[in-house]
């Protein structure tokens, strides 16, 4: 299968054949033609000014159904007893999704002994109703668990729509819920919005964060989509009304497979890296292991975390916990600072999300400052300690 | 023991950029690597091999020329390849391909262990290994960083989270998904190399896979691109200059302007 190519529409201008990411589509005198290196990946579909080009429809599916399933869902996550910040953003997020759609939105609390006040807050947060269900199976995350008893109430309740946070435990369970299911996901999204049809449509970086490809659900049911952390923004409104529903599942729901021997939190509170409000991230240009300590103290300082380029890591600078990029962990902080280190793509994709991102260099031709909203050219050893002074001059 | 390996063959993305003027995708000298993740999961499969004894087989799902990625991984040192390749895979999201790679899973039977990297670096969406482990319903743990097996029906994981780290029991047959914790990747050897060069990789379709064309690829995905475009630039860079003390004061002032939290 591959792209169709509308001949009457077609001018053979050859722009197309310049995108494709995988030379797949050559230019002649009166026509063109795609070959069988075509992923279907539709780079070219939106090139085309013409609107010459269009991908084959994705499987007709049992559509019949769809009419059956309304109102919107949030998976809320909770750590410690507390609600985690992503659910409030996606409440945000999910708010906006049914108040365009005219239905219900509703957060799904699974846990075991949450108290009331969690229900509370995600209603203040905007949810109209908070299902919640409550067993010791679900005291502790695992796959099976959790994704066995949102599929029984997906399969109660029927949502059109399901977001959850792309965190470690979104990113985890998820999956196997649309696969149980038998719909479509979504990760990472950035943008979420509904089309005139009604459809949800997901935003999402592709081909490593250098192009957006927005995806949709049209013939299964929930359209459901993860969302990276600190992308949605979060409306309280304490006066939302809302109630919440205790649903029970049955024992048998719950197959056991896998058992939790140990929980171990990291000890380092700077490694949370993808919760920060602030990260100060370092490459090869700190030199030695020992020059971290200037970020660490700017860090502290601002309540932020330490970032590292896979190039410290590898030097043993750091450890790999720190590493931000393509094998490290995704980030999207308020500000990111990158310090003495050159902006490699792989390490870009990591962090471009950020809402500010401020890259310290001597090399004025650093790559880094390409992706920098506010770049510094200056030498780190020098520039860092003079701008920790400045903050800590500027609070007393 | 029977452990099967998940791998894909990605354009290399450090090669792929948008050009600036055109706001288009430069594809100049884009090449095919095996997807970095799955060079970990390789390695971990070699690793238990190394301490017992266990056949590997690796597949992958891609066109006629993700053999390449195959033979790259038999010159590691595992013991045999497939290759899933059929015009009608072309365009599958990962509910499509996590139907072919299970279906094939499935056809060869006796599966101890399954071992995937913990994502894609061109889609990033780390989706596949679950849904392959949730359609063959066996148990699975992502982002792996420590694997050893308890019994002959039980395996130890220690698995990083955003928080830190958990320690899972599981039973097999299961899927992990691996980090790259798991160890720096062992290369090609010259005894591997010349066998690999020789070695038969057998090519599985639909037919072979007892599939309908209805159930894999564009046909058989749920979800659908509708629009792919340039990400919005960056218009309003500063770049500061001068003297220390300028700079210094300046960027206090940038980030006070834009009300971080923290400065």
């Amino acid at each position: 299968m591959k792209a169709l190519v509308d001949g009457k529409k077609c001018t053979v201008c050859g722009v197309c054949s310049d995108v494709c990411p995988f030379g797949a589509i050559t230019v002649g005198e009166t026509s063109v033609e795609i070959s069988d290196e075509c992923t279907l990946c539709g780079m070219c579909v939106d090139t085309c000014e013409f609107g010459a080009i269009s991908l084959p429809e994705v499987g007709a599916g049992p559509a019949a159904d769809l009419a059956d399933y309304n109102g919107v869902w949030v998976f809320a996550e909770w750590r410690d007893g507390t609600v985690h910040k992503v659910s409030y953003e996606l409440l945000g997020a999910g708010r906006q999704l049914a108040d365009k759609r005219g239905v219900e939105l509703a957060a799904v609390l699974l846990g075991h002994g949450l108290g009331e006040a969690l229900s509370s807050e995600l209603i203040a947060y905007g949810a109209d109703v908070v299902y919640l269900v409550d067993h010791p199976q679900l005291a502790r995350f695992t796959n099976e668990a959790y994704a066995d008893v949102l599929v029984d109430l997906i399969h109660k309740k029927r949502p059109e729509i399901l977001l959850a946070g792309a965190t470690s435990i979104g990113r985890s369970f998820i999956p196997r819920v649309a696969a149980s299911v038998r719909t479509g996901l979504t990760a990472d999204c950035t943008e979420l919005d509904i089309s005139e049809e009604g459809l949800l449509l997901q935003t999402r970086p592709a081909f490593g964060g250098n192009v957006m490809a927005t995806i949709v659900c049209p013939n299964s049911r929930p359209q459901m989509a993860t969302v990276r952390p600190k992308v949605m923004r979060p409306v309280r409104q304490p006066e939302h009304p809302g109630r919440s529903e205790v649903i029970e599942v049955s024992d048998g729901i719950f197959q056991n497979r896998v058992e939790v021997l140990e929980v171990i939190p990291e000890q380092d509170q700077t490694a949370k890296l993808t919760e920060a409000d602030i990260i100060v991230s370092g490459g090869r240009g700190l030199g030695k292991a020992e020059n971290f300590v200037l970020l660490e103290e700017l860090a502290q300082l601002v309540k932020g975390a330490v970032g590292a380029s896979r190039g410290a890591v590898e030097e043993g600078w750091i450890a790999p916990s720190h590493q931000v990029g393509q094998t490290g962990r995704t980030v999207a902080p308020t500000l990111y600072m990158a310090v003495g280190l050159s902006g490699a793509i792989q390490h870009v994709v990591g962090m471009q999300g950020s809402k500010i991102i401020v890259a310290v260099n001597k090399d004025r031709e650093a790559p880094v400052f390409d992706v920098a909203s506010c770049g510094v050219v200056a030498d780190l050893f020098e520039f860092i300690p003079a701008f920790i002074r400045k903050i800590k001059q500027e609070r007393e | 023991m029977h452990i099967v390996v998940c791998i894909k063959q990605v354009p290399d993305t450090k090669n792929v950029r948008i050009d600036p003027d055109t706001h288009t995708l430069v594809r100049q000298g884009v090449e095919s690597i095996i997807n970095p993740f799955d060079l970990f999961a390789v390695e971990a499969a070699l690793q238990i091999k190394d301490a017992s004894s266990a056949t590997i087989t690796v597949i992958t799902m891609g066109p006629p020329q993700a053999e390449e990625a195959l033979r790259e991984v038999l010159s590691r040192g595992v013991d045999a390849a497939l290759l899933l390749s059929d015009r009608a895979f072309a365009g599958a999201d990962t509910w499509a391909t996590s139907v072919t790679l299970s279906a094939a899973i499935r056809k060869l039977g006796n599966v101890d262990l399954i071992l995937c990297g913990k994502q894609a670096v061109d889609g990033d969406t780390a989706q596949v290994g679950p849904e392959v482990a949730t359609l063959l319903d066996i148990p699975y743990a992502t982002f792996v960083k420590k694997m050893e097996p308890l019994d002959a029906q039980h395996l130890k994981v220690t698995r990083q989270t955003d928080e830190g780290t958990e320690v899972w029991k599981l039973s097999t047959p299961a899927l992990i998904t691996v980090i790259k914790e798991v160890g720096e990747p062992r290369l090609p050897s010259l005894r591997h190399k010349m066998r690999a060069k020789k070695a038969a990789i057998p090519v599985w379709g639909i037919a072979e896979l007892g599939l309908d064309a209805n159930d894999v690829g564009l046909c058989g995905s749920f979800t659908q691109v509708v629009r792919v475009f340039s990400p919005p630039r960056r218009t309003d860079r500063v770049i500061i200059e001068g003297s220390l003390e300028e700079q210094v004061e300046q960027l206090y002032r940038y980030l006070k302007e834009a009300k971080v939290p923290g400065i």
